[in-house]
């Protein structure tokens, strides 16, 4: 068994917060950099360069690359003999976010739904565990944004209505959702299980490095040809036209119940914000 | 060639502006989002006074991040713009000009902007960083009570805009996708 202290955990959650909000990643800007090669249309080049502008002026200034630093999603998965010390783990967690959101001078846009009143710290945080074997804890933050979160979509659709019904679920999703979710998107899909697992695999595919194809070949294959699909859409970025309607299509699957074929489509801006770390 | 347009903005001096010019914005604009846009119409169904008159005014759809230490802001680009859908109409009436945000808008909204001989430019969503730097004062000037989503007055600085849609029934969000969807 291994012990970790919680102040570990609270210190990593926050210095991967500050991270996340003002530098995107490799993977994000090398596939911004490649449509902006391909693209045709004008508007469409001239909304690339002022992202890439964008991104990298946010890292010099470390300031958030989008005002909409999102809700704090946190994925964590905690080997079984580990051993948290030091008080509530989950407390530790809130801890790391509030002061992330505070130090970054990052916006807190979390409230409650009903009433809107604003915790004006951006907790709580959207955390999801898993157990797994070993000693380690890996922690994956990423901010979400509620532009493309707003354009997201569950579909229950039925078994007869197959592959194609599927792959037509999530090519619609795209369309319907125009220039909102801020395109170029990556389109984050989880096909099977239930309503609530579906959306939380589309979600957990958004983790992964922008543009790296599934390890499962036939959903790698399906990833590629709606990229190509829903790149016909001619939405283009920011929806002003174009080719660049999407980097990326990540689909995760899982086995489902026999009456049933959820699709969940998390659609994710292209301020596509995750970093990990290992303790 | 990008035309330099001055906010608060005369009808006479967009009136030729289509739907695809590129602007260059600046002067007074001011940030409202969803819970300003509510209190704003609230306030107008009850015949009370808004917190800056809006004839001729900009609406900015932002919710900025707060100011580093020496700065005036902190990154400030657009919100999506389809859920002031509901408020924009009533504001255009009044004499609102310009809205600035991102995505497209409802027909209600389309038909505002016609009968008011108004505009709707684009921003491009997510370039927060990028916009922060046209912005060169902020100041609340209501619903400070609202955080993020207070009326901010802004000073800008040649502010890079898109005419998204335009009082003569040009579209953007329409046409430029159009003439790429294969």
């Amino acid at each position: 068994m291994r012990e970790i202290d919680i102040a570990q955990v609270s210190d990593t959650v926050c210095s991967l917060f500050r991270s996340a909000c003002c530098e995107i990643g490799d993977d994000v800007l090398s596939q911004l950099r490649r449509n902006l090669e391909t693209e045709e249309s004008p508007f469409g080049r001239a909304v690339l360069q002022q992202l890439l502008d964008n991104d990298r002026l946010a890292a010099e200034k470390q300031m958030p690359i989008c005002q909409d630093t999102g809700m704090a999603v946190i994925f964590m998965e905690i080997g079984q003999d580990v051993h948290f010390t030091g008080g509530d783990v989950n407390a530790a967690i809130e801890d790391g976010v509030r002061r992330a959101y505070r130090d970054g001078c990052f916006r807190a846009s979390v409230l409650t739904p009903l009433e809107r009143v604003n915790t004006k710290d951006n907790t709580p945080a959207i955390v999801h565990m898993k157990l797994v074997p070993g000693e380690q804890v890996r922690i994956t933050a990423a901010p979400k944004g509620f532009g493309s979160e707003n354009m997201s979509r569950l579909w229950m659709l039925t078994p007869s209505q197959g592959v194609e019904g599927v792959k037509e679920a999530i090519v619609e999703t795209v369309r319907l959702a125009g220039g909102n979710p801020c395109p170029p998107v990556v389109v984050g899909v989880g096909i099977g299980g239930t309503a609530e697992c579906a959306m939380l695999m589309a979600k957990h595919s958004l983790t992964r490095e922008c543009g790296e194809p599934s390890s499962d070949p036939m959903l790698a294959e399906m990833e590629r040809e709606l990229l190509a699909r829903i790149n016909d859409l001619g939405i283009g970025p920011q929806g002003l036209g174009g080719r660049t309607t999407a980097l990326a299509v990540h689909i995760e699957q899982m086995h489902t119940h026999i009456a049933g074929l959820p699709v969940a489509v998390n659609m994710q801006c292209h301020a596509a914000r995750h970093k990990s770390a290992v303790i | 060639m990008e035309r330099e347009i001055h906010a608060p903005l005369l009808q006479e001096e967009i009136a030729d502006l289509r739907a695809g010019d590129t602007v260059l914005l600046s002067g007074t604009i001011y940030t409202g989002r969803d819970a300003a846009h509510k209190r704003l119409c609230d306030r107008v169904r009850a015949g009370e006074a808004l917190p800056f008159d809006v004839r001729n005014q900009v609406i900015y759809y932002a919710g900025p991040c707060p100011a580093k230490p020496g700065d005036a802001i902190g990154s400030c680009g657009p919100t999506t713009s389809y859920r002031m859908d509901a408020y924009a109409p009533m504001l255009c009436d009044l004499g609102l000009i310009g809205m600035i945000g991102k995505g497209q808008r409802a027909q209600s909204v389309v038909e505002a902007i016609q009968r008011n001989g108004g505009v709707y430019f684009a921003a491009t969503g997510g370039a927060g960083a990028l916009i922060a730097s046209s912005v060169k004062s902020a100041r609340v000037i209501a619903f400070e009570d609202l955080g993020t989503e207070a009326i901010r007055e802004l000073k800008v600085e040649r502010m890079p805009l898109i005419v998204a849609i335009d009082a003569h029934g040009g579209n953007l969000y329409e046409q430029g996708p159009a003439a790429y969807r294969r």
